[in-house]
């Protein structure tokens, strides 16, 4: 069984681990300007968000191009998004959004 | 009652609020580990790299990433810097919860930055908020059970079972990911610029895709958006509706924004909490 991905798999934790330790570890970093804290509390939204939009629309056409595309799984996505926002319950959302794609392939939808 | 016995209970409301978050996250964790275990296995990873993957570089959509790019020949430095540009955004959930965590000893600290993802941030930040304070606990229970574990045991069932499965995609599996980000993300929106800085990520993270591929575009989004939000007035905030929450961020806004005047954790006040 091959493990040389093993090693890949350590690299890559090399460097994400800092970036998850550092302000942790770090003494002195607590004391953050406010600025800082309202920019630190807008990246979760906007770095999900972004997430969620590119993992949703961007699909790659060639090697190092990419492209707008749109299919079920942006129904899929938005059926998710409402119901989240509707009822506040994530584990509702992921539910009705994929059985709804699941059902518009059965149907030969997308 | 008074008020010493309803502290304790405080804290089991506040753990099984975490609980039904925790579980919404798990399945969330599961899904999209089990299409990394497929693609993993596709791409011609062995169950011993994929899992290694999960366990120890634990690096989500970077993981994905990486997929991609082994199973189209390319050498592993691109991979590498793609993985530190991707995850780049775990520093600052860090640094946001670097004062909550200031009287935690340094090993466990270090310990616990290796489970310090998108969901394990969101749900310690919403339990610390709910419950007015730290629990370390807490946050052991949103990383370790809401997605270390679920995460790996699901990647090590996709590696193994992904035979019996030919396209995931058929039952829309391959939109549990997207979706869930979408659904978290939504949990933070508290406030008009929370929503503008969403809004702000999504655009700039479609656009500069097409320009210089998802990976930056993702990092580039998270980075923009946020300097658009700040650029907005304050308002418009709502916080927890009164429905019961699972497997979503509450309201970050206070738990976030007030850490710089805290001087002792022990004396912040109970909010946000039921």
């Amino acid at each position: 069984m091959s493990t040389e991905l093993v090693l890949l798999a350590v690299l890559m934790a090399a460097v994400t681990y800092p970036s998850r330790a550092l302000p942790l570890l770090a003494p002195g970093i607590e004391r953050l300007p406010p600025r800082a804290l309202l920019y630190l509390r807008l990246v979760g939204p906007a770095v999900l968000a972004s997430i969620a939009a590119v993992q949703t629309l961007v699909v790659p056409t060639s090697e190092t191009s990419w492209a707008i595309h749109l299919d079920v799984t942006a129904v899929g996505v938005v059926v998710c998004l409402a119901l989240v926002a509707w009822k506040r319950n994530l584990l509702l959302g992921l539910a009705a959004g994929v059985a709804l794609v699941a059902l518009l392939r059965f149907a030969g939808i997308g | 009652m008074t008020a010493p016995a309803a502290a304790p209970l405080d804290l089991r409301a506040a753990r099984r609020r975490l609980l039904l978050d925790t579980a919404g996250i798990a399945v969330s964790a599961i899904g999209f580990g089990f299409v990394f275990g497929l693609a993993a296995r596709n791409a011609g990873y062995s169950p011993i790299e994929a899992c290694a993957m999960s366990v120890i570089g634990f690096a989500g959509a970077a993981q994905f990433a990486a997929v991609g790019y082994v199973s189209a020949g390319l050498p592993w430095a691109p991979i590498v810097v793609l993985t530190l540009f991707l995850n780049a955004r775990h520093l600052l959930y860090s640094a946001s919860l670097a004062p909550r965590l200031r009287g935690v000893p340094f090993l466990h600290r270090a310990a616990m930055a290796h489970v310090l993802t998108d969901e394990a941030f969101a749900l310690a930040a919403t339990h610390f908020h709910r419950l007015g304070r730290v629990d370390i606990p807490g946050y052991w229970i949103g990383a370790i059970l809401g997605v270390f574990i679920p995460w790996n045991v699901a990647t090590l069932a996709g590696v193994l079972l992904g035979g019996a499965i030919p396209d995931p995609s058929v039952f829309g599996l391959d939109i549990v990911f997207p979706a869930a980000m979408a659904g978290l993300a939504v949990g933070f929106m508290t406030g008009r610029r929370e929503v503008v800085a969403a809004g702000s990520g999504a655009v700039f993270g479609v656009l500069l895709s097409l320009v210089m591929g998802p990976a930056m575009g993702i990092v580039a989004g998270g980075l923009l958006g946020p300097l658009v939000g700040m650029a907005m007035p304050d308002g418009g905030r709502h916080v927890v509706p009164e429905s019961d929450l699972s497997g979503l961020p509450v309201d970050l806004d206070e738990a976030i924004a007030e850490l710089d005047e805290l001087d002792d954790l022990d004396d912040l006040p109970a909010e946000g909490t039921r």
